[in-house]
């Protein structure tokens, strides 16, 4: 049936085409479309009928016209053709060369949707990644196989951040070797061309595949890139025994294009539009990340979602925040009094941390150091309050050492250069000079051996 | 399978199909096109019917063949069910991982239970020949585990005469173990299991009330907001709230004699967690591994949506099955809301009306229907067995008016609302003390007064309001400062703190406080509560509230949670008394220099 080219397109709107009077097309196929003038487009079935078919179109419908359409079912599923040649390649969002080279025919072509992980066959992550980023190596712990996303919002460095933990990530003591997944979809010429030159800055390139979906590029296929390029991901690590990190941005940008072609079908829409099935279409691409039993190697997965008018309860933010192994939340408030990273950890979680760290990953005291200076924190937060209704002055010798170790603590522990790579050591070291301020019966949350072995009493740090 | 037919595909839209099928019927399982991937019929139009499929449909086309099984969904129900994990049509998966690798293939066929282990059955005594038996009677049992007999019950659909039953002996799965002749003179051949339509609730004698409660030994949910055994809770929370960490520790420490645990739509890591960490902890209540009384069901987020919609109902069917055994059952369901969400995902492509956030109009009577399976019942053999459904709850932004919170609030008993506020500042189990309820109290309270001490629940309320009292002057405190409270009021502050600090934060990673029984619960309340009875003894003598909040004996006292395990009471009971003595000194002090100066 590949062969048949049918001239019969019925509808086309919003990025979806009708075509009646084809039968036997299987749900899901991919299609090849050529329009009147001879310039191919790519589609797939999202609903197969026995007199009828509904393709999205992946270059969208702009300029078709129903006469001279004509178009093919391919009889193959969505695939992408992998091969250790992907890395070093640039591709759009359906896996073809964007870079000017040829395209990879020497590989074997796969599914791009991928079938589920069976738990069973899982591995629990817990190896400790050291990022060289004080507020995620000490208070939110990356592992590897884990999805830990960035929630930003527009004008905030998650780019930078992004790019500074693909430079710096690496296990303790061990040279980097990531591989690294780059998955861009509606980004921005200048965003995309900062994280090339960053990645050849560090001379990563060779081991960089990226897929890239400009804003300017067709929406719809901003659906397939992320399935694409997991799809390369999966492939790097668990047949070439890579360990690869997944950056993904922006996937607010994912989310939108899919609500667009929801409305296009007529979904029943759930909150703010978006489609009730968001919630299991992301979960599908996220949960592609993880470890498996008797594999080497691993996908990690850092995507970064901005969230729509700084609202974390937006459905984007919200549903990744559910699937997702915690997040990474940066504020606006601090990047405004220019901390960078901008990281505000009391929405920041690393749900995998509990298990990649203390005595045989990172120290022995790491859970509780982060525990305490969580607890810390937000007592400080508290005064802070109190401070912006009675004034700095009248508050007591208590809430005005909390203020202190807040100010701090933002400035020089969250606060770091952008190619400043502080080894987790550091980094704890750095969180006991500031707990060091404090007198030993105010940290009921370390031990008394932490006590006894980091703390500094006496030492009033300046 | 003699009711098999046959019918085609007429459409394919995602998860649901239109088909062309005589004689379908409601509920009816199909085996659908080539894949052979399985679905189920959800609604009929003259001859052609809607079925929602279990696994992807990518691939499918119109014309292909569909067979119509003639049975509704249903689960095997029988022994290898414990330590197991099964997707959300119980196939096993870690049988599934053996057979076919790391990932889950479409159109599989194999059975839930392992029919190639023997098992040793032991016969019930006094079971003759001839012997009339009932739906639910016990034909015998095999020692499962070694902390689970599983006893071997008749159907429930099955009464008669016993024709014959094997000795003792070991038996695979699919023997016919005993026969019985009904009245129409029809023989059952019945085996060491029988399978159970997951939609229909199993029958019982009748229901009961619960009369003890359910110890999880966490402090907050056991000593402030108790849930019976046979009841019904939801742990409703926004994301990072801590509703998994709540679910597990439910899982691990709970004193029910079987735990299964339902991953609805979730992280596939969270229950690798399980899997890889229970076989690692010993249940503290019998001592043995953890694992032998678990059973997970597991759909992970990114497993076909529809199966996540029978997960529920496959878990709690499996859940009925042991309580009719006798035995008290937890069934942790994490998240109702994908369940919900599932729903609306079909409801959506049928085309039904949507009403509020575009769920279905019957939201609110299908999760009715799930949480009223839970109960305690007298089983028809007389037993007494319980199922507790603990539901989490993932309300969107954490806004517990939405459809699936709002619904599920009016149909439990204990509802443990967890906070965001609290999360962020690491105040685990970020249980909320002021929007969190539960009707077990007075039940929970007869258990308490008659096995720990009769001062429960007086201590509890004090505490309780003593929170109360917080929320209100911190109120004040954001208002005006500090300043403006007496030193009384200060000192109610530095109370609330320590109940806070000293009881109700609980580490789940920690060792010795993971688990806190019964026993130590009431120990720590009552050692915080004592010191700030005595405290403020001491504030009414003059004694500045700094000294008492930064006396050394309060940063011990937040530690003594972690300084002293459940089976160390002693220990812990002699602290206290080391406390009380630094405060009487304290005391006579301020008393005999207020007498000087008077």
């Amino acid at each position: 049936m590949s062969n048949v080219e049918y001239r019969r397109a019925y509808a086309a709107q919003g990025g979806l085409l009708i075509v009646k009077g084809v039968e036997k097309v299987a749900f899901g196929d991919r299609v090849r479309i050529r329009d009147h003038r001879g310039r191919k487009r790519n589609g797939q079935v999202i609903l197969a009928a026995e007199q009828e078919v509904l393709i999205q179109v992946f270059e969208g419908t702009d300029d078709l016209d129903l006469d001279n359409t004509w178009v093919r079912f391919l009889d193959q599923p969505l695939s992408l053709t992998v091969s250790p040649g992907l890395l070093g390649r640039v591709f759009n969002g359906i896996g073809e060369a964007r870079d000017g080279r040829p395209p990879i025919v020497d590989g074997e072509a796969r599914g791009i949707s991928g079938s589920a992980i069976n738990p069973a066959a899982r591995n629990y992550p817990r190896e400790f990644i050291q990022t060289g980023i004080s507020t995620i190596d000490g208070l939110n712990s990356l592992v590897r196989g884990q999805k830990l996303p960035i929630f930003s919002a527009s004008g905030l460095p998650h780019n930078r951040l992004a790019a500074q933990i693909v430079r710096q990530a690496r296990l303790p003591g061990e040279a980097s070797n990531f591989a690294i997944v780059f998955a861009a979809m509606g980004v921005s010429y200048t965003d995309a061309r900062f994280f090339r030159e960053s990645f050849s800055d560090s001379g990563v390139l060779g081991n960089v595949v990226m897929f890239i979906n400009h804003a300017d590029d067709p929406p719809v296929e901003r659906l397939a890139l992320p399935r694409v390029a997991l799809t390369a991901a999966e492939y790097l690590a668990f047949d070439l025994d890579r360990h690869v990190l997944v950056v993904m941005t922006d996937m607010t940008h994912y989310a939108e294009a899919l609500r667009e072609v929801a409305t296009a079908k007529g979904d029943v829409p759930a909150r703010k539009g978006y489609p009730g099935y968001l919630y299991s279409d992301l979960a599908e691409i996220y949960e592609r990340s993880g470890r498996i039993r008797n594999r080497h190697g691993s996908v990690t997965m850092v995507p970064v979602v901005s969230m729509p008018s700084d609202d974390i309860t937006h459905p984007i933010p919200d549903l990744t925040g559910y699937i997702t192994e915690g997040q990474i939340v940066l504020s606006r408030e601090l990047n405004n009094q220019g901390v960078y990273p901008p990281v505000d950890i009391a929405p920041s979680l690393s749900r995998l941390m509990k298990d990649g760290i203390g005595k045989d990953d990172t120290r022995d005291d790491h859970p509780r150091v982060a525990n305490q200076l969580y607890a810390l924190y937000a007592k400080a937060q508290e005064s802070r309050n109190l401070a912006s209704i009675i004034g700095a002055e009248e508050l007591s010798a208590r809430d005005q050492r909390y203020l202190e170790f807040a100010k701090d603590f933002d400035a020089h522990f969250v606060g770091q250069g952008e190619d400043e790579n502080r080894s987790i050591i550091e980094t704890l070291n750095l969180a006991w000079q500031l707990l060091s301020r404090f007198p030993r019966e105010a940290l009921t949350r370390v031990s008394e051996l932490d006590l006894a072995h980091y703390h500094r009493s006496g030492e009033k740090a300046a | 399978m003699s009711d098999a037919r046959g019918g085609h595909i007429r459409e394919i839209n995602g998860p649901i199909l239109r088909i062309h099928l005589p004689g379908g019927r409601n509920g009816e399982q199909v085996r659908i096109g080539g894949l052979d991937i399985v679905g189920e019929i959800i609604a009929l139009e003259g001859d052609d019917a809607v079925v929602q499929a279990y696994e992807s449909t990518e691939g499918l086309r119109p014309g292909e063949v569909i067979e119509g099984l003639g049975h509704p969904l249903t689960v095997e129900l029988g022994p290898g069910l414990l330590q197991g994990i099964f997707d959300g049509v119980q196939r096993p998966l870690d049988e599934i991982a053996k057979q076919t690798g790391d990932n889950i293939p479409r159109g599989l066929r194999i059975d839930s239970l392992d029919r190639s282990r023997e098992w040793p059955f032991v016969p019930r005594d006094g079971l003759e020949p001839g012997s009339r038996i009932g739906p639910g009677a016990r034909l015998g049992s095999v020692q499962e585990t070694e902390t689970i007999e599983h006893h071997i019950l008749v159907p429930p659909t099955v009464r008669g005469d016993l024709i014959d039953l094997v000795p003792a002996g070991r038996y695979r799965l699919d023997k016919t173990i005993a026969q019985v002749r009904n009245a129409k003179g029809d023989v059952h051949k019945l085996k060491l299991f029988h399978r159970w339509p997951v939609r229909v609730p199993r029958p019982y004698g009748q229901r009961d009330h619960g009369v003890e409660p359910l110890i999880t030994g966490q402090r907050i949910l056991d000593t402030f907001f108790p849930l019976l055994k046979g009841g019904k809770g939801a742990v409703p929370g926004p994301f990072g709230a801590g509703k998994t960490m709540v679910q597990q520790q439910v899982a691990r420490w709970s004193n029910a004699d079987i735990v299964i645990y339902v991953g609805c739509g979730e992280r596939g890591n969270e229950l690798v967690d399980v899997l890889e960490s229970f076989p690692k902890l010993k249940d503290p209540h019998s001592g043995r591994g953890m694992m032998e009384r678990t059973l997970l069901v597991a759909n992970t987020s990114n497993m076909p949506v529809v199966a996540r919609e029978a997960s529920i109902y496959v878990g709690m069917t499996m859940a009925e099955y042991f309580r009719d055994q006798g035995y008290d059952v937890v069934m942790l369901a994490d998240s109702t809301s994908r369940w919900a969400e599932a729903l609306r995902e079909v409801a959506g492509r049928l085309g039904h009306m949507p009403v509020e956030e575009g769920y279905p109009a019957y939201l609110g009577s299908r999760l009715a229907a799930v949480y009223e399976r839970a109960g305690r019942v007298e089983t028809l053999d007389g037993a007494r067995g319980s199922v507790t459904l603990i539901g989490a709850v993932s309300p969107p932004g954490g806004d517990f008016s939405e459809p699936v919170t709002s619904h599920t609030k009016e149909i439990i008993g204990t509802f443990w609302a967890l906070s965001k506020e609290l999360a962020d500042a690491r105040h685990y189990p970020s249980v909320d003390w002021v929007d969190s309820f539960s009707q077990d109290v007075p039940v929970a309270a007869g258990w308490w007064a008659q096995q720990i001490s009769g001062a429960w629940s007086k201590r509890r309320t004090e505490a309780l309001s003593l929170l109360a009292r917080d929320a209100e002057l911190s109120r004040i405190v954001n208002l005006v400062g500090p300043e403006a409270l007496s030193p009384a009021q200060r000192w109610e502050l530095e109370g609330a703190a320590l109940i806070k600090e000293a009881v109700l934060q609980q580490s789940a990673l920690d060792d010795a406080d993971s688990y806190c029984s019964p026993n130590k619960q009431f120990e720590l309340l009552e050692l915080v509560m004592q010191v700030f009875d005595r405290g403020k003894e001491l504030i009414a003598l003059g004694a500045p509230v700094q000294e008492l909040a930064e006396h050394p004996v309060m940063a011990r006292i937040r530690r003594a949670k972690s300084t002293w395990r459940s089976d160390e009471i002693d220990q812990l009971a002699e602290f206290a008394g080391e406390v009380y003595e630094a405060l009487a000194g304290l005391q006579s002090e301020y008393a005999s220099s207020q007498e000087t100066a008077s």
